[in-house]
Parts: C-alpha cells; structure tokens; sequence
C-alpha cells in the first residue's frame, strides 16, 4: 500500500534527525501521538503536535512516560496507528507497556533518542547505552525489533520501516536514535506518497465469533480488530488463550510465550537490515547508529594503508542477526566492534562469533563520539 | 439427591433469564471474587445503568487496571482491556481521543486508581476527559493479600501494617471535586438503587465522571479487623451512611466508625478536552485545521 499523502512531505529538506523522524512517522500513516518531553528527542513530538492538526490526528501531551507509553496503545485499540519519543529517563519508564505491547501484540513504535546514562546521565550529549534495555528492559522473555539509524534521511526512512513492522508483526517497534543523529541536519528526501510503502494493518475479515484475536496465522501473527466493531473482544497482559481471555497454566504459557518470540526470532532474515561491504576482508568493522560514521573514517584509514577493512553495519540491532555473524566467522580474522557504551552488542557479536574469530570492543561511555583513530588502533590490534 | 438436581437444573432453564446475561461473559463464570465481595453487586449495578441508558453495548468499552476490580473488564462482555497497574486511565484517554465515538468506561479500585494510578486520575480530571470512571473501594489491596491502600483507614490491621496503620487515606470525591471532575458520587454495595442511579446518569453526561462505591472485603480485609463477614458490613453501611446529596466534598472524609457520608455531591459543567480542542485549534488555524478527529488506519 502507498503512503497517505495528506501526512507526506514530498521534497528535498535540510532538516535534523528528530524532525525526520516526526517525518517518517506521518509518511507511515501515524496520526496519533501521546508524548512527554525530554532532551534530545522532544523536537520529535514538538514537530507532530505543530503538524498534525493540518494533516488530522491527535496529540496529547500526557502527564508522564508511564501514561504516554499506554495512551498510544488505547488510541492503536481504536484504530489509529501512533507512536512515542522519549529518551533515557523516559525509556525507563515506558518499559512495563512496552513489555505490555509485546504481550497484547500491540503494533506501535517507540523512538528512543538515547542520551547519556545512567540515570539522568548525559541530557545533551550522546550515548548508545539502551540497547540492552530495549532488548530486554521489560520483565520476561520476548523478542525485540530494533532499528538503528545513522542519518537524518534514515531516521525518515527507518520510521516508516519501523512502523511497518510493527503492523507486519504485530509487535511494538523501536527506532533507536541518539543524540548526535537526532540533532545532526542535513539533506532529507522525502518522495512522492506512492513511491513510500506502508504495511497496512491486518484487520480481520472474519465476523464475531468466528474471529480469535490471539490465534496466529501460519507465522504465528494473529489478524487485528479494533474497538467499536462489534467483536467484544478481550485484551489482557495476563497470560491468555486464543480469545484473549485469561489462563494462567503452564500449558497456556507454553503455547503463548513461544508464538511471541518464533513470530519474530523465526523472521531473523526478513527483519535484518544491513549495510554491508565485506567482500574480501579480513577484519570487519562492526557498527550501528551514529558510531558508524567516525566508524567509517577509521575504514577508510586503514584502507590507506593496505588492511582489508570491511564494514558491517547493523541497520536491524533486534532481533541480532547471529546467521550473519556465523557467516563471516569463517572468512574474517576479527570483528572491531566500536559503541558508545560499555560494551552491549559488542557481547552479542562475541556470543554469535563463538570463538571462530577475533572481537575487539572499542567501548566509549558516551557523551561524544568516538576518535576514529581509536578504532583504527583497534583494526591495527586485529590484524597483527 | 437426583430430583434436587433435576430441580436445580429446572431452575436454570426457567423462562426468565438474568436480564444482565448479555452483558456478561458467561463463559467465564465461575469469577474470581471471594464470597461476600461487593464488586459483583457493582458489575449487576452497572449492567442495568447500561440497560437504563440504552447504551449501545458494541460502541461501549471498559478498561480496568490490576487488581480485583481490575478483572471487571474480563467478565464484561463488550470492548474490554485489562491494562497495567494503575494505567487503565491514560490508556482509557487514548482510546477516547482515537474514537470519541466510544462510551469509555473506567472500572478499577482504591489502589489501582489512587495509589499507583494517582498520578493519572487527577490529571485526567483536570482536563475534563470524557471518561466514566468507577471506583471499587474495599479500602485494601485485596488481590495480593490485604495491604495497607491510599483509602485504608487510619488504624487498620493490614498484611503490611501488622500494629495498625498510621497511613492518613485520600478522601477521594474530594479530590476528584478539587481536580475538576464534572460528577461526583460516592454510595456503598448497600445502596444498589442509588448507585443503579448515578450510573444511569454517568452515561450521558459529558465530561469527566466519578463514582466511588465501597464495597465489602470479608476475607482480605474485614477478618483481620474483626469486622465480621458481608452481612455485618451491609448492616454497617445501613447504620452510618448519610445520604447528603450536594454535600460540600470537603465535609465527605470518612473516619473511622463515623458516618459513611453518600450521595451525588457535584453536578456541573465544563467543556470537555477534545471540545476546547477542537475549538482551539479551528480558531487558530481556521480551514488548515482537519477537524476529523484520528483517522482509522488502513
């Protein structure tokens, strides 16, 4: 399905990644937000609330994370397709609906514009230091989609990714940002409405009670309904059957739990998104986010004096592409994997690599971006 | 034994059903609640309120939040969310702003609404949000075992205030009356009539509404206070509730073996969130403004 044009700002802008993001957000059809500021994302919201009584929706500017992280799943039971932006401190708080997103099969997306923490760290400056926190920040075990972009133009385009997702899976969605993409500017794209694809919700076509809310189809993603038309439905975060109605068993648990992840851990491929030059490397630089650009200048270095550096850039951080790492393990030395935190995918890329090679963290607590020759003494560590 | 069954059976099949069954998830029936709780008598209360109003069951939806009202919402058989701790309010909001077409109902408890969900209530009030919302008050957090709440009185013996409790409650019309709450009442399970009634008018009036009912808690609460079982407490609510309709919400503490003051205490108007909206922004920003509310997704 192509976008609605009414929310589609077709042209070539200069704009930072926070308003692209608000961009992206309306190209994929959201006409709803619930938000409560914080530095650095609140351009993102600032943007929606300024945009969407001209392109028809809502914005409410809620009393909390708590209540903006649940408001959005109320308006996505109605209908609407919305979202959240908050950072660090806020994250924290928007954890349990996440959680209750995941649970409810909820399709909504969460942006993330990451700070330095812990705590309230950092306001202005940047960090990479919630990706584990939007793995596995909620209690329990699920599975995460998370996108990471490295530019204004992706912070667009990984928006309308994200929220096709979300509807694809029918799964909460984060867009990963930080402080330096969020607020970096430069030359955003935006096309022409038919020429951006947007996943349309999956309402079912099924009348009332032949209809199961919870019941997956052959991929384990069950159709959608919403409030108002008749079905009576039942959504809960408790453990539920197909109906949706309450059943704390063992055998219920066994038979929910395990569609949750499969849905997306069974979609590793589809899902990941890579930008990739690997072809004849020996050692391989492995980045995300706003890190992959000083993380290309360190590539760019090394190639200047003779080192086949390659570069692996995670687009899709969640769910962590293993079959990736499984593959070039066999054909690399080593994985130079520089972050702005103290080492999080750095551990994944180890855990997938599985001693068939080399990892080097290049770990930075945040608050700037990395020197590219750190990285670069690191690709020269790797290749001795 | 056989012909008292075969008589029980009869019974069930007589020509007069519940007239409350269509609204209720009967396939869900035995509920949770122990024998004696009031939050039953609400549940019938409210059935009928929505019989009274002639609400249009398919464009009506009832959120809860956690605990033992918090399960209201499962056996009710219409749109139902069963949302997280103290949530049920925000997620209510947005469900109402994506459809304002939608008759948005809150059903949840002392704690769930005054404790955790304190937060959210008042601000939800403050902007005149047209939510109904209904407040089970059984003056402890029965679900998890009977612990001191924003509502226990002072003095109580609870699992988490074993010397009694020094923790002063919310008077809770009060502080829905002083956040902006357009209705206001407060009855006990005791005054079915009465609270039938206010539910009845909740339905249609326009804005922000609260209704607290106390509601008896035999097993988590009462027995540790030596309060006797449903009926004493019935019996209680019969004694010292004092019916004061229009009461100044500040006279409506309740303390402990004082009188129970009921009633519906506030009545009044004040343009709802999503009308000052629009009506703002159609003054800002003239024809630029889509004034069709959030669209359904395709």
């Amino acid at each position: 399905m192509q976008a609605e044009p009414s929310g589609v700002l077709t042209g070539v802008h200069f704009m930072d990644g926070d308003h692209a993001c608000c961009e992206g957000a309306l190209a994929a059809g959201a006409r709803f937000s619930s938000g409560y500021p914080i530095t650095p994302s609140t351009e993102v919201v600032e943007r929606f609330a300024a945009r969407i009584p001209k392109v028809g929706g809502t914005f409410i500017q809620m009393e909390d994370e708590l209540a903006a992280s649940i408001t959005l799943m109320g308006a996505v039971w109605a209908g609407a397709k919305a979202f959240t932006v908050t950072s660090g401190p806020g994250f924290s708080l928007m954890m349990e609906h996440i959680g209750f997103g995941v649970m409810t099969e909820t399709p909504c997306v969460f942006v993330d514009v990451q700070r330095g923490g812990p705590s309230t760290g950092l306001p202005t400056l940047p960090a990479q230091g919630d990706m584990m926190q939007c793995r596995w920040g909620s209690h329990g075990d699920y599975e995460m989609i998370a996108l990471c972009p490295n530019s204004p133009q992706e912070c667009f385009d990984l928006t309308i990714k994200a929220f096709n997702l979300s509807e694809q899976y029918r799964t909460p969605v984060m867009v990963m940002m930080d402080e330096v993409v969020g607020h970096m500017t430069e030359r955003v794209v935006i096309p022409a409405p038919e020429e951006i694809e947007v996943t349309p919700r999956k309402y079912t076509t099924k009348p009332p009670g032949e209809f199961f809310p919870y019941r997956g189809d052959g991929a384990g993603v069950p159709e959608m309904m919403k409030a108002g038309d008749g079905y009576r439905f039942h959504v809960t975060g408790l453990t539920h059957d197909e109906r949706g109605y309450p059943e704390f068993t063992p055998a219920m648990q066994a038979e929910l739990i395990p569609r949750l992840i499969n849905k997306i851990r069974g979609a590793v491929k589809e899902i990941s998104m890579f930008d990739e030059d690997t072809e004849g490397a020996e050692v391989v630089i492995v980045s995300f986010g706003i890190t992959s650009r000083v993380a290309q200048r360190a590539i760019d270095l090394a190639k200047e004096r003779g080192i086949k550096a390659g570069r692996l850039r995670l687009i899709t951080a969640w769910p962590f592409p293993d079959y990736k790492f499984e593959e070039l393990a066999s054909r690399v030395k080593a994985f130079v994997v520089p972050e702005l935190n103290m080492g999080q995918m750095s551990r994944e890329v180890q855990r997938a690599v599985n001693g068939k090679a080399r990892t080097i963290p290049v770990l930075h607590p945040g608050g700037a971006v990395h020197h590219p020759e750190d990285i670069l003494a690191a690709i020269l560590e790797a290749v001795r | 034994m056989t012909s008292e069954l075969q008589q029980i059976e009869t019974q069930v099949q007589s020509p007069n059903p519940n007239p409350y069954e269509e609204y209720y998830r009967t396939d869900r029936l035995p509920h949770i609640w122990c024998p004696g709780c009031g939050i039953g008598t609400t549940v019938n209360c409210f059935a009928q309120s929505l019989i009274n109003a002639k609400m249009n069951i398919d464009k009506t939806a009832v959120v809860s939040g956690i605990g033992c009202s918090g399960r209201v919402a499962g056996y009710m058989n219409m749109d139902s969310f069963h949302t997280t701790h103290g949530r049920a309010i925000p997620f209510a909001t947005g469900l109402k702003l994506a459809n304002p077409e939608l008759n948005v109902v809150v059903y949840s408890g002392d704690g769930d609404l005054f404790a955790i969900g304190g937060n959210h209530i008042m601000h939800a009030a403050r902007r005149n949000m047209d939510l109904k919302v209904i407040c089970v008050n059984n003056l402890t957090y029965a679900m998890t075992g009977g612990q001191t709440g924003p509502a226990t009185p002072m003095g109580s013996t609870t699992a988490t205030a074993v010397y009694g409790s020094y923790d002063e409650p919310f008077n809770m019309p009060s502080m829905m009356d002083a956040a902006g709450a357009v209705f206001v009442a407060r009855w006990t399970t005791f005054h079915v009539k009465q609270l039938e009634k206010s539910m009845t008018e909740m339905m249609h009036k326009k804005g922000f509404c609260f209704i607290e009912v106390l509601s008896p808690c035999p097993i988590m609460y009462q027995r540790r206070n030596k309060q006797g079982d449903a009926v004493d407490t019935m019996k209680m609510y019969k004694e010292k509730s004092k019916i004061k309709n229009g009461c100044p919400t500040f006279e409506t503490m309740m303390y402990p073996g004082g009188d129970i003051v009921v009633g519906k205490f506030v009545d009044r108007e004040r343009p709802g969130y999503i009308e000052l909206m629009r009506h703002h922004l159609h003054e800002k920003l003239g024809e630029d403004f889509i004034n069709e509310g959030v669209p359904v997704c395709a």
